[in-house]
């Protein structure tokens, strides 16, 4: 039987497949039996908590190092700019990769096979925009954050306050959705009450970032990626030796035991709306580009050559992990779903489809590797929001406090206390979010996220670094528009208006409002830049040259010792 | 280290010849790629949106593997090997005209 058959299904498909990639709450639509509303508590697993004991003893200790290494401002929000590109490709790989995308894609190709490879493509593909566009001018530009970027030659105070609210809201609806999902998830693997499991990442969230810094979170996000990496790739061995490491093997052996028989190695009617594809491609594509932990990384390596040495590094690894999900997710089919020893008295998978990638580390290594997938996917969704805690702290620190309150004239040591006083905050503010919404509809969170991020950061950032005739006006009114219509077009849409306020019909007929929103966004601040006739408008205007000249040479920049 | 200890390099570098023409032949590579990404991804997404039965096209008669495989993995290699490209380029050609362009400016 096919779940994409039904036609509701097939119109909304798209967004429920990636929102629960995105979220691993699968809570309508294509992975509607997964780690959705009540999951079932399982027995607790000893192997995987001493596993994963390891780590948190392992990444303390990494904390209570660079805890002694963290003095200065630079120390804390970019880790005194020493990380090498190399570090900081796998770092940025390991803040990227979610379990979400390591369960959920695994999950989705289990499930529906070639659409599964739609998914991670989307989440790929901004990297090389990231490169080219992007990563060379923001290390040259900025510091700690990319609204040091955004504001170099505007107003401070209101381009700021603009930037840190795009960050805010990008950090708070991508922290809350990995959270619940962290509370789900670990009460699958670990038989862990949700209250206790959210309570512990909260805890060694803040724990990581209010001692460690960057330095520390930088080396949990290494640590991770490196774990994951190998975890997959054994997972992904095991499948091939089993098929004789002939794919073609792989293939017809999955479509002769999957119940869509050969139609999985095709696109699945996931994608029959192209306005809601283009938009969803759009919003992966230059969201990506506007995530506020994302951007922050490249403030961690010295200069722009270790900049784009990070992407090349982050892209490989990530391009790489998703090809393994593709096999895991076949392998899955292969080995998981023919064995009963993984399904319940009906025949469903145990725990739900976003669990087939666990239960293919118990087919192919033993409960050992079970442990340790569990171990691995707990440590990785650490890692995610140790990054997202210190870009929130930032925005607020660095942003708020020292550049708007203080007008750049706080005292440094005052701004990092500021800032370890907003990781504490948001860490209580997680952890209480985390329960209130624990049975929450909130698939639509983490695509709201990128939708803000590509609509009023990216355009911001992007214009900022290229445009000479961007003003302090044009930034405001168009910024302010993006996200405006971002949340607006998405509160109508299908996923608020109707899967969660329970209309009959959506006022906006699409799932992402990326495509909309982002042409309001560079639409506003083209129109109220180039009628901006102000004085000041000139000024900043003449500010472009040294910028654009520094943009491009790094002379100047943060860290650099080219002067 | 503050952007206004600068400003006359800014300014002198900003005429230099040799800095607009190392701008101009970076932008425009930049661009290039972008494009190419942009358009192998988007083509991709059309393609799934309107004819999704091209990408179920067997590679060879009797053949499991589709065409769809190739071209997802294929694109997944693109954007590996553009990004690839772009920072062979630009770490070793643009960097040594960047690093000639301050030394110059510096005498």
């Amino acid at each position: 039987m096919s779940r994409f058959s039904s036609g509701t299904l097939q119109r909304t498909g798209w967004l429920a497949a990636v929102g629960s990639i995105a979220l691993m709450l699968p809570l309508q639509g294509a992975l509607a039996d997964a780690i959705g509303g009540e999951v079932e508590r399982q027995p607790l697993n000893i192997a995987a908590i001493v596993m994963f004991l390891l780590f948190v003893a392992a990444t303390l200790y990494i904390t209570w190092w660079a805890s002694k290494r963290s003095r200065t401002a630079s120390d804390y929000y970019a880790a005194g700019g020493r990380i090498t590109g190399f570090q900081n490709g796998l770092a940025i790989a390991g803040d990227f990769m979610s379990a979400a995308s390591f369960l959920g894609i695994s999950a989705l190709v289990f499930a529906s096979g070639y659409d599964g490879l739609i998914y991670s493509m989307g989440f790929l593909v901004g990297w090389p925009i990231i490169m080219f566009l992007i990563a060379e001018r923001l290390r040259n530009l900025g510091r700690y954050t990319f609204a040091d970027v955004a504001s170099y030659r505007l107003k401070k105070r209101p381009i700021r306050t603009l930037s840190a609210f795009g960050s805010l809201s990008v950090v708070a609806l991508y922290l809350i959705a990995q959270i619940v999902g962290a509370g789900k998830l670990i009460q699958l693997l670990f038989g862990l009450d949700y209250i206790v499991a959210v309570v512990i990442v909260g805890v060694l969230m803040v724990c990581y970032v209010l001692f460690g810094g960057m330095l520390a979170t930088t080396w949990v996000q290494m640590i991770k990626a490196a774990l994951l990496l190998f975890g997959a790739t054994f997972m992904a061995l095991m499948v091939l030796w089993h098929v004789g490491f002939s794919v073609e093997h792989l293939f017809s052996e999955a479509a002769r035991v999957h119940p869509d028989d050969e139609a999985i190695m095709t696109p699945g009617g996931l994608v029959s709306d192209p306005i809601s594809a283009i938009s969803l491609g759009l919003a992966l594509m230059f969201g990506t580009a506007g995530l506020p932990h994302i951007l922050m990384r490249f403030f961690t390596v010295g200069d722009a050559k270790e900049a784009r040495k990070s992407v090349f590094v982050a892209t490989g690894f990530i391009g790489y992990f998703y090809i393994l999900t593709f096999i895991i997710g076949f392998g899955a089919i292969l080995l998981v779903s023919t064995n009963p020893a993984f399904k319940d008295a009906a025949g469903a998978i145990i725990g739900g489809n976003n669990m087939v990638a666990v239960h293919l580390a118990d087919a192919v290594g033993g409960s050992l590797f079970l442990g340790f997938i569990s171990a691995v996917a707990f440590a990785t969704i650490l890692a995610v929001v140790a990054g997202l805690t210190l870009a929130g702290a930032s925005a607020v620190s660095h942003d708020l406090y020292a550049g708007v309150l203080k007008r750049d004239q706080a005292d440094e040591a005052k701004e990092v206390m500021v800032s370890k006083g907003a990781v504490l905050v948001l860490g209580i503010v997680a952890i209480w979010l985390g329960i209130l919404f624990e049975s929450q509809n909130i698939a639509f969170m983490v695509g709201l996220a990128f939708s803000i991020a590509a609509s009023c950061n990216f355009p911001v950032l992007l214009l900022a670094m290229y445009w000479r005739r961007l003003t302090t006006r044009g930034a405001l009114w168009g910024g302010a528009m993006g996200l405006a219509t971002a949340i607006g077009l998405m509160i109508l849409g299908p996923t608020i208006w109707v899967q969660v306020l329970g209309h009959a019909e959506p006022i906006y007929p699409y799932d992402y409002p990326a495509l909309f929103s982002m042409a309001v966004a560079f639409l506003g601040i083209y129109v109220f830049s180039v009628t901006d006739k102000s004085r000041a408008a000139e000024e900043e205007r003449a500010l472009f040259e040294p910028q654009f000249v520094r943009s491009q040479t790094g002379l100047g920049a943060s860290g650099s010792t080219s002067h | 280290m503050s952007s206004l200890d600068h400003d006359d390099a800014y300014r002198r570098i900003a005429s230099n010849p040799n800095f607009q023409a190392l701008v101009h032949r970076r932008g425009r590579f930049a661009l290039t790629l972008t494009a190419i990404m942009m358009g192998l991804y988007f083509a991709f997404i059309l393609l799934i949106a309107f004819a999704p039965q091209v990408l179920g096209i067997p590679v060879a008669d009797g053949a499991m593997t589709t065409w769809g495989i190739v071209i997802g993995i294929g694109l997944i290699l693109a954007a590996i090997i553009l990004t690839g490209i772009y920072v062979r380029r630009a770490n070793g050609e643009f960097d040594r005209l960047v690093h000639q362009i301050l030394e110059e400016d510096r005498q």
